[in-house]
C-alpha cells in the first residue's frame, strides 16, 4: 500500500506527522518526495546504501572555436538566457530552458546541449526500515521526474523487502511534483492548519484528490490556533466528501523533537499529540 | 537607504517564517512612511495579500506565446514535433491528426520556426496573473500568482518583479526550495535575508540555500525563527563561514496566533515591532559595507 | 481490434503497470489475429509529457483500446478526440494475460 502525505503550502507540520507515522512502524519504506529541500533523512540519520545519478534536463553550450558572435541565438532565445558580454556570446546557465533551439538554428553548428547530471537520489537504512530520497541541483527545473524516480527506487525495495507498506513526503506546493507524488498511490493525507491560506491550498489539493479518484483522509494541524477557521475546514472537508480524522493542537514538542533528531512519537510517545498520530497510523496505515 | 534597494527574504524548505518576516519587514518600512513594495513570488502559494487590505489598483493577465496550427496548411510532415522537446505536439499523419498540448507548451517557438508551410501561428495562454494593490499611499503588495497546472511559475515571477516602474524599496517574497523560480525571484535582490529554523533540517536546507546564493554571487544574512534553545551546530556553522545572524525570533505561541489570524506580529505585539526595525538596520548596514 | 495494455514487463505473466506514460513496457494484442506485441516505452524516463508522447505511440499502431490504472489529465482528452477507449484497472493486481482473457470473452 502506498500512502502520500501532502500539505500544498509549507509549514504545516506535514514531514513532522509523517515522520511520526514511520516511526510507529516496525518496518516501512519512507520516501522523501520534496526533493527541493529533502531532509527525512537528517532527522533519522539514514544510512547511505544507495546512489545513483540523475540527469534531468539539458543547457546549452556554445563551442567557442566555433562561434562567430553573430547574435541569431540571443535572437531567437525565449527565454533570456543568452547575452552579449563585451561582443561576445554567452549562456546564462541557470536561464536556459533546454529548448534546443538556438543549437538548431546556429548557422555554424557551435551550439551543443548536455545533460545535466548534478541531481542525484539515494537508498539506505533507517531505524524504521527503508528510506529513499532525492536531491535536486540548485536551479534545475523540478518536473517531478526525479520523484518518480524515488518512488521507483521505493517499489523495487519494497518488493525485494516484502514490506507492505509504502510512506511518501510530499513536496509542497501544487505544481509537477506534487503530481508525481500522488499519481498511483492508494491513500491521501491531507495535513492543513487553520489560516485562510491553509484553507485554500487544502480545496486546491481536494480537487485534485477527486480527479484521481484517491481516498483522503484530512489532518488538522495547530487547530487551536484558530478554532472557527478548524470548524470551516471540517465544513469544506464534508463538501468534498473528505473526511477529517484527526485535529492535533498546536504542539511545541514537534520542534523539540526534531532538534533531538526524533520523531514526537519517540521523542514523548506519552503526549497527546502522540496519541492523536497512534490513532492516525491505526485507522490509515493498518487498514 | 538607497531608494531602488531590492532585499530578497528566503527560505530554503517550505514554512521557516518567510512570509512571516516579508511581511514584517514591508509594515516597518511603511510605517516609516518611506516608499516600498512587497511582491510575494512565491506564485504556487501567493499568501502575503492576506495580512493586508489594499485597494487593487493593476491587474494583468501573463501569456505565454503557444503555437495554433493551421489545419489548411499543415501537411502532417512533422518537423514541428521533433523539434519540440517539450513533448507538446501530438501528430498522427494517415489520420491527419495534430494538436498542441499547451499544458506542456514552453513557448520556446522553436515549432513555428520548423514549419516550412507557415501552418503555425502564435496566440496567447493565460499562464499566471500579476496583482497589485494599493495598501498605503506610498505602499504596494504586488502578487505573483500562477495558474494551476501551468508547468514554472517563472514566467509570473518575472513579470510580476518588473511590475513597478518607480524606485521604491523592494521586499521580494521569495518561494520555497533553490530551483528556477528561487533563483530568478532572488536574481537582481542587492540582499537576501534567509530565514531559517534552529533544527536539523533548517541548518541542512540553509547550507544548500548559501551554497546556490554563494554561486550567484549575492550578499546575505540570517534570520532565525522560532528559537527556543540555540542550535549549536548551526551557530558554527554561521561562525566558521562568517556569515551573520541579523535578527532571532523566538518559539512564542502568540506569534502563531497572530499570524494563524492574518495579523501582523509587529503590529500586534509591541515587543516584536523592535525585532523588525533593528532588523531594517542591520540589513541596510549590510548593504551600505 | 488492437488494445494496448501498460505491463511492468515484457511477459504475459508481468503485471500491469499502473502508470499510462511511464510504464515498463506496451502490450499489444491484436483480436483478431491474436497477436501479441511488445514494446518498451521509450517514455518512462523523459522529463515532460510521457503521457502525450505515448499516446503518439499507441496511435500510430492504430491502437482502438488502451487498458492501464490511471489516465492523466493531459492525456484523456487526447484519446478522446482521437477516439481511442480507455479501460482503468485499479486497485487490483491483474496480469496481462488475465486482461487478454476478459478481453477474448
Amino acid at each position: 500500500m502506498q500512502v502520500a502525505v501532502i500539505s500544498g503550502k509549507g509549514g504545516t507540520g506535514k514531514s513532522s506527522i509523517t515522520a511520526a507515522l514511520a516511526s510507529l512502524s516496525q518496518n516501512i519504506v519512507l520516501v522523501d518526495c520534496d526533493v527541493d529541500a529533502s531532509n527525512l533523512y537528517l532527522l533519522f540519520n539514514s544510512t547511505h546504501e544507495e546512489e545513483y545519478a540523475f540527469v534531468g534536463g539539458e543547457k546549452a553550450v556554445i563551442d567557442y572555436n566555433r562561434c562567430t558572435h553573430c547574435g541569431l541565438c540571443m535572437v531567437y532565445c525565449r527565454f533570456d538566457a543568452i547575452v552579449t558580454e563585451n561582443g561576445k556570446i554567452k549562456i546564462k546557465e541557470v536561464f536556459c530552458d533546454g529548448c534546443h533551439l538556438c543549437s538548431r538554428i546556429c548557422p555554424e553548428k557551435a551550439i551543443a546541449m548536455i545533460e545535466e547530471k548534478n541531481s542525484k537520489y539515494f537508498a539506505g537504512s533507517f531505524r524504521h526500515g527503508k528510506m529513499v530520497y532525492g536531491r535536486l541541483a540548485p536551479g534545475e527545473e523540478n518536473t517531478g521526474l526525479l520523484v518518480n524516480k524515488v518512488r521507483e527506487k521505493a517499489k523495487q525495495i519494497a518488493k525485494f523487502q516484502r514490506i507492505e507498506t509504502i510512506l511518501l513526503d510530499g513536496p509542497p506546493g501544487i505544481g509537477c511534483p506534487v503530481m508525481s507524488t500522488i499519481t498511483g498511490v492508494d491513500k491521501l493525507l491531507l495535513v492543513t492548519e487553520p489560516s485562510l491560506s491553509g484553507i485554500h491550498d487544502m480545496e486546491r489539493m481536494l480537487a485534485v484528490a477527486k480527479h484521481f479518484n484517491i481516498e483522503t483522509k484530512i489532518i488538522i494541524n495547530k487547530y487551536d490556533l484558530h478554532t472557527e477557521l478548524s470548524e470551516q475546514i471540517e465544513q469544506k472537508a464534508k463538501a468534498w466528501d473528505a473526511t477529517v480524522i484527526a485535529k492535533i493542537p498546536y504542539e511545541p514538542l514537534f520542534v523539540k523533537a526534531m532538534i533531538q533528531q526524533q520523531s514526537i512519537v519517540e521523542f514523548a510517545p506519552d503526549s497527546p499529540s502522540a496519541r492523536i498520530i497512534a490513532s492516525i497510523y491505526d485507522t490509515v496505515l493498518l487498514h | 537607504m538607497n531608494k531602488n534597494v531590492k532585499i530578497a527574504v528566503a527560505g530554503g524548505k517550505g514554512g521557516t517564517g518567510k512570509t512571516l518576516v516579508a511581511t514584517n519587514l514591508f509594515y516597518v518600512i511603511k510605517e516609516e512612511g518611506k516608499e516600498v513594495e512587497l511582491i510575494d513570488c512565491d506564485a504556487e502559494e501567493p499568501n502575503a495579500g492576506l495580512f493586508f487590505n489594499g485597494n487593487l489598483i493593476y491587474h494583468s493577465d501573463v501569456m505565454l506565446k503557444v503555437p495554433e496550427i493551421n489545419t489548411s496548411l499543415c501537411v502532417y510532415c512533422g518537423k514541428c514535433k521533433e523539434y519540440c522537446n517539450y513533448n507538446a505536439i501530438l501528430m498522427i499523419g494517415f489520420s491527419k491528426y495534430i494538436k498542441v498540448i499547451e499544458e506542456l507548451c514552453h513557448g520556446c517557438g522553436a515549432c513555428s520556426i520548423a514549419c516550412d508551410y507557415s501552418a503555425i501561428t502564435k496566440k496567447n495562454r493565460k499562464i499566471g496573473e500579476v496583482n497589485q494593490y494599493q495598501v498605503q499611499d506610498k505602499a504596494l503588495l504586488t502578487e505573483a500568482r500562477m495558474q494551476v497546472g501551468v508547468y514554472s511559475p517563472v514566467n509570473t515571477v518575472k513579470t510580476a518583479l518588473k511590475q513597478n516602474p518607480h524606485p521604491y524599496v523592494q521586499i521580494i517574497d521569495a518561494p520555497p526550495g533553490t530551483s528556477c523560480p528561487f533563483i530568478h525571484s532572488v536574481v537582481h535582490a542587492d540582499y537576501v535575508v534567509l530565514v531559517t529554523e534552529p533544527t536539523p533540517f533548517g541548518l541542512s536546507d540553509l547550507k544548500q540555500s548559501i551554497e546556490t546564493l554563494k554561486g550567484m554571487k549575492k550578499f546575505y544574512g540570517v534570520v532565525i525563527n522560532r528559537v527556543d534553545e540555540p542550535n549549536q551546530e548551526m551557530m558554527q556553522y554561521l561562525q566558521k563561514e562568517n556569515i551573520k545572524v541579523l535578527a532571532q525570533i523566538p518559539f512564542d505561541r502568540d506569534i502563531a496566533t497572530v499570524y494563524a489570524q492574518g495579523g501582523l506580529i509587529a503590529q500586534h505585539l509591541s515587543a516584536y515591532k523592535k525585532v523588525f526595525t533593528g532588523l531594517l538596520d542591520l540589513i541596510i548596514q549590510e548593504i551600505c559595507k | 481490434m488492437k488494445v494496448a495494455i501498460t505491463s511492468t514487463g515484457n511477459t504475459l505473466e508481468s503485471d500491469v503497470d499502473q502508470r499510462f506514460g511511464r510504464c515498463t513496457y506496451f502490450v499489444i494484442y491484436d483480436t483478431e489475429s491474436k497477436s501479441v506485441e511488445y514494446i518498451p516505452n521509450p517514455n518512462k524516463q523523459i522529463s515532460e509529457g510521457a503521457g502525450p508522447a505515448s499516446v503518439q505511440i499507441l496511435a500510430e499502431r492504430g491502437v482502438n483500446k488502451i487498458v492501464s490504472g490511471d489516465f492523466g489529465l493531459k492525456v484523456k482528452p487526447l484519446l478522446d478526440s482521437l477516439k481511442v477507449q480507455m479501460i482503468v484497472i485499479k486497485h487490483t493486481q491483474k496480469t496481462v494475460s488475465e486482461i487478454i482473457e476478459s478481453l477474448d470473452h
